[in-house]
């Protein structure tokens, strides 16, 4: 099995496992307990605390644990449009191309009467940092843009845009699911009030992530009870995956410079390969790239056949076709970038991560290749683009 | 669970009847490329029995496999109940389909009553 997919979640790693289970089997107290066996895992809870903090350049108050990635983006949102409304602020800035946890959020904030303006993210996958600067109004309370985008791997210009909301007085926050473990995060010099990550995008466990919140950014509830996580976030905390996530996240930023050299090369190797089957394209610049994210697209077929057939061939990869997502509609990331449905239904995300070797990228190429040809030969539209009834987009 | 059934597995892993018939006496195309399916069916007819099918799909793994099922399930049969073929059919023979993926069972009708329809009006 090539498991090519890390974008969708990763492999757990041997030390997060190993923290896991000592947390599930030995301190398994209650930290808010307040004899000793549930202050050792009030102690675990507040070193994972400490250490995350310090991979992102945080003060360990700055630090909510929250489910994952989706609620902190939800938390971060909501509080920052709850703080505007006191101001009478009900304006937000975000991109086109960014996460359901966000889009969706924002959905629901218009219904309640905030304005949304999604900037445009250009056919590079990127948002422009003036284009920021020229959409803020009197009236923005927020600007939501994410580190890297989840699909294609574009790392946004997350410091200059920060710089501009710092400028102006506007919170920023960034949904940074894609680039925590995977690329130098740091809240100061991003200059970020805001930050979602999720545990299980870098070697630790599902059900896990959190929110950084710059001191004096006052959250909102989305969960009322307890007094857990300075009484902003209700539930007995989840210490085995908390502290999981502290140890995967640890390890993945001590060794984040020579993984990213090796996975570089190969996803490089990677974009190579697909680029010589002919019209295909990859989506997204090659410069602003996330180390292990490879997305083309291939005119002439349709994403989940494809999908299904690397299956078979034991290579584990994803679409933004239609058919994956359940609707009518191809990914709208890709739509974002320019690509016509036409296109946009043939698309295939590799996401390759440091155990991918390089054999494995000659396979995943040349399976690719022989699915692509395959499915071309009995493909009415490629029937039609190579017989010049219809032209050909890439 | 699987996604699909193992009949919607075998028929798209090995469809049935692909390809093209040059001289074919009714030709039918249907669905569109922005909604991510394209099938197109071609039959030889012959004394109002369908001869011979072959089918060309861009799509999804269902829709490949419905176009492959549709195809077995018209080949021999006269014209008059070929134009019978339900997608309800269709998708029973799969053993079933997905909710959300019953519309290419009904494209698989579709492009089968197109190509006869064709054909009639060839033959007028």
């Amino acid at each position: 099995m090539i498991y090519a997919d890390n974008a969708a979640t990763t492999k757990m790693s041997a030390a997060a496992i190993d923290t896991m289970t000592s947390y599930l089997k030995e301190t398994w107290g209650n930290p808010s307990s307040l004899y000793s066996f549930g202050q050792t895992a009030k102690e675990a809870l507040e070193n994972a605390r400490a250490d995350i903090a310090a991979v992102i350049g945080a003060d360990p108050k700055e630090i909510l644990f929250t489910s994952g990635g989706s609620e902190a983006d939800n938390q971060a949102i909501r509080s920052a449009a709850a703080l505007g409304a006191k101001n009478r602020k009900r304006h937000i800035i975000s991109s086109a191309f960014e996460h359901h946890a966000v889009l969706h959020t924002l959905e629901a904030l218009k219904k309640e009467g905030y304005e949304v303006t999604l900037l445009d993210v250009h056919e590079d996958g990127l948002v422009r940092p003036e284009e920021v600067e020229a959409a803020l109004r009197e009236d923005t309370c927020l600007v939501t843009i994410m580190y890297a985008n989840n699909e294609i791997g574009m790392i946004q210009p997350i410091q200059k845009i920060g710089e501009i909301c710092r400028k102006h007085g506007v919170l920023f926050h960034t949904d940074a699911v894609q680039a925590v473990g995977h690329i130098p995060v740091n809240v100061e010099r991003d200059n970020v009030d805001l930050l979602s990550a999720s545990a299980h995008k870098f070697h630790g466990p599902k059900g896990v992530g959190f929110l950084y919140a710059k001191k004096g950014v006052r959250l909102t509830n989305l969960i009322e009870g307890g007094a857990q996580e300075k009484g902003k976030r209700a539930g007995t905390e989840n210490v085995p995956g908390i502290a999981a996530m502290a140890t995967a996240l640890k390890e993945a930023v001590l060794s984040m410079e020579t993984n990213a050299d090796q996975i570089k090369k190969r996803r490089d190797r990677l974009i190579e390969g697909l680029g010589a089957i002919e019209h295909s394209a990859l989506n997204g610049d090659r410069e602003h790239r996330l180390p292990g994210n490879v997305n083309f697209c291939f005119e002439g077929i349709e994403g989940e056949s494809l999908l299904l057939l690397l299956d078979d061939k034991g290579i584990q990869a994803s679409s933004g076709s239609a058919c994956t997502s359940g609707s009518l509609d191809p990914s709208h990331v890709l739509l974002a970038i320019g690509r016509v449905h036409d296109v946009a239904h043939g698309s295939l995300r590799l996401s390759i991560s440091e155990e991918t070797s390089d054999a494995d990228v000659e396979e995943i190429i040349c399976a690719v290749e022989e699915v692509v040809t395959y499915l071309r030969g009995f493909s009415p539209i490629w029937r039609d683009l190579t017989t010049g009834k219809k032209q050909f987009i890439l | 669970m699987a996604l699909y059934s193992e009949k919607v597995m075998d028929h798209f892993r090995n469809p049935r009847n692909v390809g093209v018939i040059e001289d074919a006496d009714g030709v039918g195309e249907v669905g569109n490329a922005k909604c991510g399916d394209i099938m197109k069916m071609y039959l030889k007819i012959d004394n109002d029995t369908i001869t011979d099918v072959k089918f060309e799909t861009f799509g999804c793994g269902s829709a490949i496999a419905s176009s492959s099922m549709a195809t077995e399930l018209i080949k021999g049969k006269p014209v008059s109940e070929a134009m019978q073929l339900t997608n309800q059919a269709v998708a029973e023979a799969l053993d079933g389909l997905p909710d959300y993926k019953m519309h290419c069972s009904v494209l698989a009708e579709e492009a089968i009553r197109s190509a006869l329809k064709d054909y009639e009006k060839k033959k007028k």
